[in-house]
């Protein structure tokens, strides 16, 4: 195993780390501020109660997805010492403006929320509870912007005097800001949080059903819960239809990894589980018209015509053309002093090849295929639970709404078990979406092979050892005390 | 807005946030004082509980800082993060436990119970001031590394930062020059977050304690930041000339702040407040020197970040290889971006407002053992 495949390891495991905490978050924050609005519009004490119980499940989950995300910013250039030069000047401003506009305003007003209920005003505590997940939601804004242009590279040139990528314009950062990839990416990452959100709150109130314990307490929590999770289930279907399509538009392998496609066409087939599909469903929902083209991978290999009638040349081809590329930002480099015309003329050869350049990184044509086995099962898997728990949210929501939850063991019982799966369901989307771009860290313009520090893997190997036993003890302290607070029950009057 | 304005700007704003943390940093050195023997378990909360309402600030202003830096001077991020990989693997594992440690160390659940969590945020108040203290003196001692655009043409080894040293940073502590600064931070945070807690606090025996602390400590402190500020002003340092090319000149640091008065005042005014902040507090009663000590360390710390970037320095020099140091001019980012984060920039002042305002409405009474005692809301 190389320095690259560490690297990889590292900033995957903690990627996923953080995604177990962050979505819970995202969910639980409109299910509090939702629960204090009531209390101060009402001003009946037990919806404080219940909105105070909700926050210690929060803060938990707070403190530990900061103390994953830390690692994940710095990863970028512990890890990706190259890429962070390669696109420091593109990616690194969303990054800075999360910090600037985002960060402070949940770690200002989530002090406010946790500590401030007899030290400020009703008004300005409910203000800091809504400001909270108005924060932790600006901030899943930049950082989606930021992976929204790993996945489609608006905006951008390369300088080869510079040797990055760097934003063409200054109108250019408007492209990256309001790139479609960004922002269906947005609504899906945060809609699925307040699916999880909404999941979690129904699941912990069935418990408390079962245990015949707080029972007004859990058929309100399930009430809000449901609804905060079903209107996150539309959007994130929403969402990942216009994925879809951005998928198929910008990163057409990826569609065509999670399809296991090998050869695609016009009205081609949707696979829902090997052998069982639905004809003309793929090039409907890649496209949005059955007879859109829909490539495979060999067709990605062997070079195609677009629904455009653009010709994509083979992969062999960008290859060729990349190298091509790399040789004359080589000879550039070289001449640019003392040889003015030689350096024009390489600058030249440069520029009609740099859109290829980062294939011309890659030993074989092949290596543009990223795992097709993972991403075809995890994208069945996130859909397949996603639905299940759209409709588990719909089923007891309804009966929430019509006061008839009663006594039904078996749905308590289902709807604890949809916890874990949420979870895995989130996990699963950002499997499709990562690994699916494999190998680009950048689509199309770098490698992962190229992007990163020039570490040895030993020493990789250590630190992702060490951060998976840390990030490993975190969760299980994290579960404990969850399952401490929960047993221990709201503050509520147990009625 | 011409370039190197931009740069220069954003230069700024880096020495901003770098003054701004290291005031934060205030949270660190006060949990050292968790470890004083004359406090009761009562009072150690009382301190968690105190720097527990503001740790997030201080987090936050380093991820901010890290952010700008990445956006704004780009190959040094690529350089120094990828190339001293185990500075800062530690520093980030030290404030990785401090985020966990508020909220896990008072929970029964918590597998390992309370003390080991102490020990993390003590831990975290050594490392993080010391080795952020000694990255920032690199910044004049220099650094093993070699930057080579080419690279990334080279299938073989395409990586365009390397480091020349295989301790992958650890080697900067063997740099006595930086070190020095290194543990004089270490002893200012720790007088810091003892005059926070004096202003933060009601209780007789920690103000005490706390005034203790700061007479112990500042002796250490005076001694190491007066010795590398002594070396710093006759060492010689990385120049650059108008075409880039960076050589050695005998007292460049010195002919700084004597060809920048304005930086040679804020230097000076800066370390007198300092100083104000802490001997009414450590000697007499003052309890409000956390102030006049936080925004002299600000200023203090943003004069040391223009010594090293500003007037023809190169902030971040290679030993290895000269040509390789990094100036605020060849590690920037592109005008363009410079120029759409110098707007974005312009929301700060109402960040720091907010931020303001939340602080005073939090901190309008100080803690009290009987809060501490009876709330709900607490660590």
């Amino acid at each position: 195993m190389d320095v690259i495949f560490w690297s990889r390891i590292q900033f995957a495991m903690t990627a996923a780390y953080h995604w177990l905490f962050v979505p819970l978050t995202l969910g639980l924050a409109f299910v509090m501020a939702v629960m204090e609005t009531l209390y101060v519009v009402k001003k009946d004490e037990f919806w404080k109660k219940t909105a105070q119980f909700w926050m210690k499940i929060f803060a938990v989950n707070f403190a530990v997805g900061i103390a994953t995300g830390i690692i994940l910013e710095f990863e970028f250039g512990t890890n990706w010492s190259n890429y962070s030069w390669f696109v420091g000047d593109m990616f690194g401003a969303p990054l800075a403006i999360e910090g600037i506009l985002a960060f402070f305003m949940e770690a200002t007003f989530f002090a406010v929320m946790f500590f401030g209920w007899e030290k400020v005003s009703q008004r300005f505590h409910l203000v800091s509870t809504w400001l909270t997940g108005i924060g932790a939601t600006i901030s899943a804004y930049w950082i989606l912007v930021a992976n929204g242009w790993m996945q489609n590279p608006v905006g951008t040139v390369f300088n080869p005097d510079t040797v990055r990528s760097e934003m063409a314009t200054a109108q250019a950062f408007w492209e990256v800001v309001t790139n479609p990839v960004a922002v269906s990416k947005f609504f899906h990452s945060v809609t699925s949080g307040w699916v999880t959100g909404g999941v979690f709150v129904v699941g912990v109130s069935c418990w408390f059903l079962l245990q015949k314990r707080q029972q007004k307490f859990a058929r309100k929590s399930i009430l809000i819960g449901s609804i905060v999770g079903l209107v996150g289930s539309v959007a994130v279907m929403l969402s990942g239809d216009s994925s879809g399509v951005h998928a198929a538009e910008f990163q057409p392998m990826k569609l065509a990894a999670a399809e296991g496609l090998e050869d695609g066409g016009r009205r081609a087939a949707f696979t829902i589980v090997p052998g069982v599909k639905i004809p003309g469903m793929l090039s409907i929902l890649a496209t949005h018209d059955i007879d859109g083209f829909v490539p495979g991978i060999n067709d990605i290999l062997k070079g195609y015509t677009d629904n455009e009638g653009n010709v994509v040349p083979s992969v062999s081809e960008k290859m060729q053309r990349g190298r091509t590329a790399l040789d004359a930002l080589a000879t550039y480099r070289a001449k640019k002093d003392t040889d003015p015309e030689a350096a024009a003329a390489a600058r030249a050869v440069l520029e009609k090849n740099v859109q290829y350049m980062g294939y011309g990184h890659l030993e074989k044509p092949e290596d543009v295929i990223p795992p097709v086995g993972v991403v075809f099962w995890a994208f069945r898997l996130m859909i397949g639970l996603g639905m299940l728990m759209m409709l588990e949210l719909l089923v007891i929501g309804f009966l929430a709404w019509k006061d008839r939850l009663g006594d039904k063991k078996w749905l308590f019982v289902l709807a604890i078990a949809c916890i874990p799966l949420v979870y895995i369901c989130g996990q699963a989307g950002w499997i499709v979406a990562e690994v699916g771009r494999q190998p680009w860290t950048i689509q199309g313009l770098l490698p992962v092979n190229v992007a990163i520090s020039s570490l040895s893997a030993g020493a990789v190997k250590t630190t992702f050892f060490l951060f998976l036993a840390i990030f490993t003890l975190f969760l299980i302290i994290e579960i404990r005390i969850m399952l401490g607070a929960i047993k221990k029950g709201p503050q509520t009057p147990n009625e | 807005m011409s370039y190197t304005f931009l740069q220069n700007y954003w230069w700024f704003l880096i020495s901003l946030l770098g003054g701004l943390l290291v005031f934060l940093m205030f949270v660190q050195g006060a949990n050292l004082h968790l470890g004083n023997r004359s406090l009761s378990d009562l009072q150690k909360r009382m301190i968690l509980n105190s720097t527990g309402r503001k740790w997030e600030l201080t987090f936050t202003t380093l991820v901010t800082f890290g952010g700008a830096f990445f956006a704004s001077f780009p190959l040094f991020y690529s350089t120094s993060f990828g190339g001293a990989y185990w500075v800062w693997v530690l520093i980030l594992i030290s404030f990785v436990f401090q985020a966990v440690s508020y909220e896990f160390q008072n929970k029964n659940e918590n597998l390992i119970g309370i003390q080991p969590f102490r020990v993390f945020l003590m831990i975290n108040g050594l490392l993080a001031p010391l080795l952020i203290g000694t990255a920032v003196g690199t910044f004049f001692t220099g650094s093993p590394f070699t930057v080579n655009r080419a690279a990334i043409a080279d299938a073989a080894a395409p990586v365009i930062s390397t480091w020349d040293s295989p301790w992958h940073g650890l080697e900067a502590l063997g740099q006595f020059h930086a070190v020095l600064l290194g543990c004089a931070l270490m002893f200012l945070t720790a007088i810091l977050g003892a005059l926070y807690l004096i202003n933060n606090i009601e209780d007789e025996t920690i103000i005490r304690a706390m005034r203790r602390s700061i007479r112990v400590a500042v002796i250490p402190f005076l001694f190491f930041f007066l010795g590398w500020l002594t070396i710093l002003l006759m060492r010689p340092g990385f120049a650059v000339d108008a075409e880039g090319t960076v050589y050695m000149e005998a007292g460049k640091y010195l002919n700084n702040l004597l060809q920048m008065p304005v930086v040679l005042i804020l230097f000076l005014v800066g370390v007198v407040l300092v100083l104000a902040g802490i001997l009414p507090s450590g000697y007499g009663q003052a309890r409000k020197g956390i102030w006049l000590s936080g925004i002299g360390t600000v200023m203090t710390v943003m004069a040391v970040f223009f010594i090293a970037g500003y007037n023809g320095t190169a902030y971040y020099p290679s030993t290895t290889d000269l040509q390789s140091s990094l100036t605020i001019r060849n590690s920037s980012s592109s005008p363009f971006t410079l120029q759409v984060m110098f707007w974005v920039s312009l929301l700060i002042p109402f960040v720091v407002a907010y931020i303001a305002y939340a602080w005073r409405q939090m901190d309008k009474k100080r803690i009290t053992p009987d809060e501490i005692d009876k709330t709900e809301h607490k660590y």
